[in-house]
């Protein structure tokens, strides 16, 4: 068993490579997804379209939640998930968002959010107290 | 031939035989490895970006490979071993035999969320959660949480009469039959299981909770008797496609399958019904 870090596992799920933790990859297709957006025509306030949300700092239920421009920039070569990253209690939780621009987190993963700041005290719910951990792979 | 049986008809025998093949590729670590490559597509796989598991025409494909795939797996320990399916718009409640001691184990309790009967119960020691995002290393569900229903045979049909396949542009925005059987747009049905069953089920590794298994054997089935009643309508998109897979494009990460090679079931397995 390894333990890598989830910036670790973002970056190698977004980055060129593809699939890198999933084993072969294919090179063709990921090095289109920067243009990809532009050529699919997103219709107005789908991810590459819409306007970041508000930035977020505050305690729910007695943990920290925040949201926004992730520092460092978030150099991952794209905007896959958009320039915003959200953290519980200084740890990252995956988020994404959708076309028709609400988001999701990889603890609510198939419930879509209205805004992030939704999706982070909807984790924190769902944590019970529980701390988020950098992705543990078998 | 594998036939894929409703998880309602299994007898004791064939869900004994089902829960101890997934025992076993638990405690060699193989199961594991199904639970990271899922939840490696779900980070990766975006609207705007490249997508093969989900959110994309390939979500039906791509799932009917990993199934067989794991399917595979099973058979690999006991040859008699098939993925059952459950049909939630018939087995609606937590009272269901698929929620019983012998089968599944039940619903989590509420301090914590903690499955605590059944094979995959913590305190059985055989089902440590180890593919993980948060600190809890045991198996979670919340069964209809906050009064949320499963799907009805009413919305299943509703989506099963849409005569597209899919359309542009091809994500979770989309119109069509995939995206309103994954369930990003319309009555939800994929994803709203996910969330109906509650705790690993409802996050990226929802392979932890074995349930994944079967719900998605149902979901795979739903794409074939949406084949049979709509003979004329093909997959698409058929080529030339940013970002998606295409009829004759492969899929990551196995690379040597393509969505044509998955469209007809019947080479690999059958169901228990006439379809
Ligand atoms: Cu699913």
């Amino acid at each position: 068993m390894s333990t890598i870090t989830r910036r670790t596992a973002l970056g190698a799920a977004v980055g060129a490579a593809g699939l890198a933790l999933a084993g072969p990859t294919a090179s063709a297709g990921a090095a289109t997804a920067p243009t990809g957006a532009a050529r699919t025509a997103p219709t107005a306030g789908s991810a590459a379209a819409g306007p970041a949300p508000a930035a977020f700092d505050e305690v729910y239920l007695g943990r920290r939640i925040k949201g926004g421009a992730p520092h460092g920039g978030g150099h991952h070569g794209g905007h896959h998930t958009g320039d915003y990253s959200v953290t519980i209690d200084g740890e990252e939780l995956h988020v994404m968002r959708n076309a028709d621009g609400t988001w999701i987190s990889v603890i609510n993963h198939y419930e879509p959010l209205a805004t992030p700041k939704a999706v982070a005290r909807a984790a924190v719910r769902e944590l019970q107290g529980a701390p988020l951990v950098p992705l543990t792979l078998a | 031939m594998t036939v894929r049986k409703n998880q309602a008809t299994l007898t004791a025998d064939e869900k004994r035989r089902f829960v101890d093949a997934l025992l076993e590729l638990k405690r060699t670590g193989r199961y594991d490895t199904f639970v990271t490559t899922h939840n490696a597509f779900i980070m990766s796989d975006t609207d705007n970006g490249d997508r093969v598991g989900h959110r994309s025409p390939s979500f039906l494909p791509w799932h009917r490979r990993f199934l067989l795939e794991f399917e595979r797996a099973l058979q690999s320990v006991d040859t008699t071993v098939t993925l059952p399916y459950w049909d939630w718009t018939a087995d609606r409640t937590a009272r269901s035999s698929l929620w019983a001691p012998d089968f599944l184990g039940g619903t989590g309790r509420a301090r914590d969320g903690q499955v605590t009967d059944g094979p995959f119960a913590r305190s059985g020691n055989r089902w440590t959660v180890n593919v993980r995002v948060d600190g809890r290393d045991y198996l979670r569900r919340d069964l209809g949480a906050g009064g949320r229903q499963l799907p009805t045979r009413a919305e299943v049909d509703s989506v099963l009469a849409m005569e597209t396949y899919d359309t542009a542009p091809w994500n979770s925005s989309s119109d069509g039959f995939r995206n309103h059987l994954e369930g990003w747009r319309g009555v939800n049905l994929h994803n709203r299981v996910h969330v109906w069953v509650g705790g690993q089920m409802a996050t990226g590794v929802s392979p932890n909770d074995p349930v994944f298994w079967l719900h998605h054997a149902f979901i795979d089935k739903l794409w074939a008797d949406w084949q049979a009643r709509h003979p004329g309508s093909p997959y698409l998109p058929a080529a030339g496609t940013p970002d998606v897979v295409d009829l004759r494009d492969t899929m990551r990460p196995w690379n040597d399958v393509t969505p044509a090679d998955m469209l007809d079931h019947t080479r690999h397995y059958t169901f228990d019904t006439a379809a």
